[in-house]
């Protein structure tokens, strides 16, 4: 019993099954990021503050590069393939895969930075204000205010925010990640040393200062329960993330198993190859996505 | 069944391949017959115990808090504090009620419709030798089971199985602080890949493997709607994995997608950042929700027609009319999941366009059914059970489609959404509907899978039984439900009833009349699991000592999957399949038989 069409394409269609069967995977694939990317919109146009600037487009923009320049080698792999080239397809291979392995590294980097850093909320008006002084001096609430409208971009807003519904950012001592005030309080701690972030448009860290947590509302790290950003955040750029892992290392066993199938059937290995790179290519396109709306916009 | 199998086919064909081993023929195949009988059994299990779990819902309806008899002490026993003293608790009520839902939808009908006959009937009917990706159907089974497992498993966790509903509404989902929706979620996940994996199996089976000659329009007809339901898996199941995965955030990680802000449970404020929406799960849940509705349908109107065009011995009325409505359907199922919003405020702008739509959809529906009755016209009816059950099929899925119409409009809807009427209906759809036409299908194949008729005999006592049954079952529902008796209340309605003192004189209080109906519908389940025992005793007794097959075409029918040995040894044909001719030519005048095979040249012109 022998499946037609493994190999060679069909000819009414034009495509071999793996092929038609990649794309139709991908379809689905389209209808799985669809409805995140849906969710991120409602979620968007429903919330009163939605924050920027809190990932750095630098970064961004290097691993934007990164895959780019990933997608670009896995075709050249593949055409290295057809051109008979066996050395010159394992070289672009693996230079494909140190593109997604750098490219999980610096996002990793992000989400480390990002579960370490902290958002505080006071009980009271009068309280917030105190650590506002606290932190940063005799204009302190307004500092705090400048960062809040910066954050959300309220510029054009006339609206006034109460002192209590700003927060105080910054890291805690010893940089703990996922802190809540629960696990805080928990651990039977009564302050924290928090040291505030810099002013707006200087890169200048105040002195850290105490926090009795009793005066304390609500304390978060950067992750998906801080807010309806981060958790949308997270987990687009998440599920992305392991979309690049499983890519990398469907690809990676292609190159490690590359002499066998060389000997074996060089055109099914192109046609492997092929099938792996389009769903590199996919895995790509999500991000040229996923990059302005978390980045940018 | 595959033991039987090899011990009663004649041995004729000698094997080519060296025996493969227990593991690799049963467990571990990618012969896409295996895995259909391997669908097939595990949804036929699942789709008992769905039913089991109604039969407990429907005693605490009529009896409220009243122990079960016999199974009451069981359930203690395994379930403890939820069923003490063998009552069936509130929260134990919804866990039943959420799980059946789930059990039949994602573990029954759908596996048993798409994936079991899909899968056996499918490759057989286009020529194909197997699945395009055997490997990748056997994975999706695997996710199945896995799904399944994981489904089941959550009934003996602490607290139980979810019990926010099939539909999972969020906040509740959520905030119900047990972990059964957490399996629930984890389940759902299996069980989308394993329908993914399907979808592209299925699909690029039918584009690639169909044999030489095989043209789209002389695809069987059931061969369509597998590969428009395969389709609807693949695009509209996605949007629910990501809804699962948002609902996982919130349950496990304490994001806030679906929980808005100022969310006070149980007095006091839930500590969550909130700005998340509730419609945005609906939103999500729906659009796989309703086009669910059809792959939950779809199959069953293939398998009739094949077994009407069959024991009709006349070609389908309206060939074309069916395929082209069946791809209308398709697309049009993905623009009509709102209406099962209306009542949330969503806007009546909204609410026009999806309650436009949704009149839309109905039109190719009735074209189908239209064609279905007319191909009855002027046939030489077989009425053996097989028949029997397709027959049944068309006015009870025609009750089911009609009373949706009411429910379709928005402004009738106000009055009957979530109620008992909302049951009936969906239940006429699916239950003397699909799962009539799926008996149908069990019935019509089995000679083909065993290579032994099913008992006629017991066939008609199920058939009967079933269909007065579920009549008795149903029927009374709608009137529950136009008198406003809600739906999910453990206690059957008791406390909206007017013999409780505390709804004195209330005028749209439960009068006696629907309550006893509660009793009424409870006797009418039990006869419906009486009228099943026939069939389960048939489906094992007649792999044994069922009436032999006479030839490898019993049923003298024109599509592939019977041109094929019995059952069809692993490759599927034994010699080269070419096609000639369209899906259902049966008595055409000027040949020798009252049918003529799909393969069958025509015969050469006279010198």
């Amino acid at each position: 019993m022998e499946i037609p069409y493994t190999v060679k394409p069909r000819p009414d269609t034009g495509l071999y099954n793996a092929k038609l069967g990649i794309w139709l995977f991908l379809a689905s694939e389209v209808m799985l990021f669809g409805g995140l990317f849906s969710a991120y919109i409602l979620l968007r146009v429903s919330s009163d503050l939605w924050p920027h600037g809190m990932v750095s487009i630098p970064v961004g923009t290097f691993n934007t590069f990164v895959l780019i320049a990933s997608s670009v080698t896995v075709v050249m792999s593949w055409a290295s393939l057809k051109l008979g080239k066996l050395s010159a397809f394992k070289g672009y291979m693996a230079a494909t895969i140190v593109c997604a392995l750098g490219f999980l590294g610096v996002k990793s980097f992000e989400y480390y930075a990002k579960f370490t850093h902290y958002d505080v909320w006071f009980k009271d008006e009068a309280t917030a204000k105190k650590y506002f002084t606290a932190a940063y001096g005799e204009k302190g609430e307004e500092a705090t205010r400048k960062l809040f409208v910066e954050r959300f971009h309220l510029h054009n807003t006339k609206a006034t925010y109460d002192a209590n519904q700003i927060q105080l950012t910054g890291h805690l001592f010893g940089n703990p990640m996922f802190a809540t005030l629960k696990k805080l309080t928990s651990a039977k701690q009564e302050t924290i040393q928090f040291t505030p972030d810099a002013p707006f448009g200087t890169h200048d860290h105040p002195k850290a200062i105490e926090v009795k947590l009793s005066d304390v509302q609500r304390l978060s790290a950067y992750v998906p329960a801080h807010s309806t950003y981060f958790a949308i955040y997270f987990t687009i750029t998440a599920l992305h993330g392991l979309h690049v892992l499983g890519g990398a290392i469907v690809l990676a066993y292609f190159l490690f198993t590359a002499d066998h199938w060389w000997k074996k059937s060089p055109e099914q290995m192109a046609n492997r190859v092929e099938v792996g790179g389009l769903f590199w290519h996919f895995v790509d396109l999500v991000w040229i996505f996923l990059f302005p709306i978390i980045y940018l916009l | 069944m595959q033991a039987t199998k090899t011990t009663h086919t004649e041995p004729a064909h000698s094997h080519e391949h060296h025996d493969p081993g227990f593991l690799r023929s049963y467990v571990f195949s990618t012969d896409h017959k295996v895995i259909g009988i391997q669908y097939g059994f595990t949804a036929l299990a699942f789709l008992f115990f769905g039913f089991l779990l109604m039969i407990c819902m429907r005693w605490q309806m009529a009896k409220p808090g009243e122990a079960m008899p016999i199974v009451g002490k069981l359930l203690e026993s395994l379930l403890g504090e939820v069923a003490k003293g063998g009552i069936i608790s509130p929260d134990l009520y919804n866990a039943f009620g959420a799980m059946h839902g789930t059990i039949m939808v994602f573990l029954a009908i759908v596996p048993l419709a798409f994936a079991a006959f899909g899968n056996y009937v499918v490759p057989l009917q286009i020529g194909a030798v197997d699945m395009a990706f055997p490997r990748l159907n056997m994975v999706s089974y695997q996710c199945f089971a896995v799904g399944g497992v994981i489904m089941f498993v959550s009934f003996f966790i602490p607290g139980g199985a979810a019990q926010a509903g099939w539909t999972s509404y969020s906040p509740l989902a959520t905030v119900i602080p047990t972990q059964g929706q957490t399996f629930w979620i984890l389940g759902m996940v299996f069980l989308i890949t394993s329908s993914l994996l399907g979808a592209v199996n299925f699909i690029a089976t039918v584009i690639q493997l169909r044999a030489p000659g095989m043209t789209w329009m002389r695809l069987p007809f059931f061969t369509w709607v597998q590969f428009v339901t395969a389709f609807i898996l693949l695009l509209a199941f996605p949007p629910l994995e990501a809804a699962s995965v948002l609902q996982l955030m919130d349950k496990v990680f304490g994001s806030s997608f679906f929980l808005p802000t100022g969310l006070v449970i149980s007095g006091k404020p839930y500590d969550i950042s909130g700005g998340g929406s509730p419609l945005l799960w609906q939103h999500l849940f729906w659009f796989l929700g309703h086009p669910e509705v059809y792959v939950l349908i779809l199959p069953a109107m293939g398998v009739v027609a094949e077994v009407i065009a069959c024991n009709t011995r006349k070609p389908l009325w309206g060939y074309k009319s069916l395929v082209y409505s069946v791809l209308a359907v398709g697309f049009i199922s993905f623009i009509v999941w709102a209406h099962h919003m209306y009542l949330t405020g969503m806007g009546t702008k909204i609410s026009t366009f999806f309650q436009t739509t949704t009149m839309i959809i109905s039109i190719p529906s009735v074209i189908i059914l239209t064609c279905l009755f007319m191909s009855l016209w002027g046939g030489s009816i077989r009425f053996n059970t097989p028949m029997l059950f397709a027959l049944a099929f068309l006015p009870m899925f025609g009750i089911g489609g009609l009373t949706g119409l009411p429910l379709g409009f928005n402004f009738s809807d106000l009055h009957l959404h979530d109620s008992y009427y909302v049951i009936a209906h969906f239940h006429y759809v699916v239950a003397p509907g699909t799962i009539f036409a799926l008996f149908a299908g069990v019935y019509f194949w089995y000679p083909k899978m065993t290579g032994r008729y099913m008992s006629e005999t017991l066939g008609k006592i199920h058939f009967w039984g079933s269909l007065i049954a579920m009549n008795l079952v149903f029927m009374p529902m709608f009137f529950q439900g136009l008198y406003g008796m809600s739906r999910r209340m453990s206690d059957g309605g008791a406390t909206y009833a007017l013999a409780n003192p505390a709804n004195e004189g209330v005028v749209t209080a439960l009068t006696q009349t629907v309550m006893k109906l509660n009793v009424f519908v409870t006797h009418a389940a039990f006869l419906l699991l009486i009228a099943q025992i026939p069939f389960i005793i048939n489906v094992f007794m007649s792999m044994f000592n069922g009436k032999k097959v006479e030839n490898d075409n019993p049923w003298d029918a024109t599509t592939l999957d019977w041109q094929t040995p019995t059952p069809p040894p692993h490759g599927n044909f034994t010699k080269e399949i070419i096609v000639y001719r369209g899906p259902y030519e049966y008595s055409v005048p000027g040949h020798p038989t009252d049918f003529t095979p799909q393969n069958m040249p025509d015969p050469k012109p006279a010198k």
